[in-house]
């Protein structure tokens, strides 16, 4: 299917001691992001801030994942965004069931007063 | 197929005009339909984990006043006496990231069709894969067992550890279901990752893949496996961050 000159064509970015030395970059930036995670989670940062902070950086984690590990930076753009875009049916639905997770907090503490 | 791939790198400026990327005779995404299936599935694969995770939300922000605290629960570090937090969840998210390095440098020695360090690196992606799966087991094993001194119950009896109906960390069984549920499942995951790449690790070095010209099958596999990482990450955030 791919010969090796395609492949060596096509990947030219992703291949050779340049690409390697990349590769280990992100994984020292992703231990980093890590390390600071779990470093933060102990100061006195109030928790809506860190809650901010830790999905933020959770995303950036994410992003170096899916666009250097998976390669996604050297796919089409086209093919990147069919596969990315089906996530804002995620996002939707964080922001429903989170809203309905509130409600019933309120309606088992306020009106149930139980368990 | 590697006819029309090669037209699509060869006659890059036609590509750039949507009209004839898109008019037929070529293919638009220039991959592999191997790959391409492999990401549809990780698609799939991420609504699944997203839809646990959102569950677990949901049912975090109903009982948020009796929630236990993570990392007042997962403290434990093998031959420390003393409650480390977070820190075997830490060494856990390190061992999976580092497969992942070593995942992706099998796929580049791939790439320049070299098969002794592609091999190489997959046995250290196979490695990285069965520790987390033991650290995994060591942390279940202290969640089921719990501590000492447990949680005394309303009938004056103490209850050690957690199963599926109840557990000493929260008034809500929900807290240890979750963490069977979404943990197991990813742990699963994992486990299913090392016995893929071990089958691929075995037809690398066999040479099926250097016979066949290249090492796609190491880079299919390679997306699983960083997937599953990714799937930790966000774990790691949403169960013991948080």
């Amino acid at each position: 299917m791919t010969t090796q000159e395609h492949t060596a064509d096509d990947h030219s970015e992703t291949i050779g001691p340049k690409a390697r030395k990349r590769l280990w970059k992100v994984f020292w930036l992703l231990l980093a992001i890590t390390l600071f995670e779990v470093g933060i989670s102990f100061t006195a940062i109030p928790k809506e801030v860190l809650k901010i902070l830790f999905i933020g950086l959770t995303i950036v984690k994410a992003y170096y994942i899916v666009f250097f590990f998976m390669h996604m930076k050297h796919e089409k753009v086209h093919f990147a965004w069919s596969i990315l875009l089906p996530f804002i049916l995620i996002v939707y639905f964080i922001y429903m069931m989170m809203t309905e997770g509130n409600a019933l907090n309120y309606i088992r503490t306020v009106f149930e007063n139980h368990i | 197929m590697s006819a029309s791939l090669n037209t699509v790198s060869s006659d890059e400026a036609i590509v750039k005009d949507s009209k004839n990327m898109w008019g037929g005779g070529q293919s638009p995404y220039a991959v592999s339909w191997g790959k391409m299936y492999m990401w549809i599935f990780l698609l799939s694969d991420a609504f699944t984990f997203s839809s646990l995770l959102i569950a677990y939300g949901t049912m975090r922000h109903r009982f948020s006043d009796i929630w236990p605290k993570p990392n007042e629960v997962f403290t434990h570090f093998p031959f420390i006496e003393h409650h480390v937090p977070l820190a075997y969840v830490g060494l856990m998210t390190f061992i999976l990231i580092m497969s992942s390095v070593t995942m992706v440098l099998a796929v580049e020695a791939g790439h320049r069709n070299d098969k002794k360090q592609s091999g190489m690196w997959l046995l250290l992606t196979i490695i990285g894969g069965l520790m987390f799966v033991g650290s995994q087991a060591w942390e279940w094993y202290h969640f089921i067992v719990g501590t000492e001194h447990g949680r005394i119950l309303a009938n004056g009896t103490v209850f050690h550890g957690a199963n599926l109906t109840m557990n000493e960390y929260g008034l809500t069984p929900l807290f240890g279901d979750f963490f069977f549920f979404i943990t197991g499942f990813h742990g699963f995951h994992v486990f299913s990752g090392v016995v893929i790449n071990f089958i691929i690790y075995l037809n690398v070095i066999g040479g099926v893949y250097e016979k066949r010209g290249h090492y796609e099958q190491v880079e299919k596999a390679g997306l699983y496996w960083h997937f599953v990482d990714l799937v930790w990450v966000f774990v790691f955030t949403f169960f013991y961050l948080l």
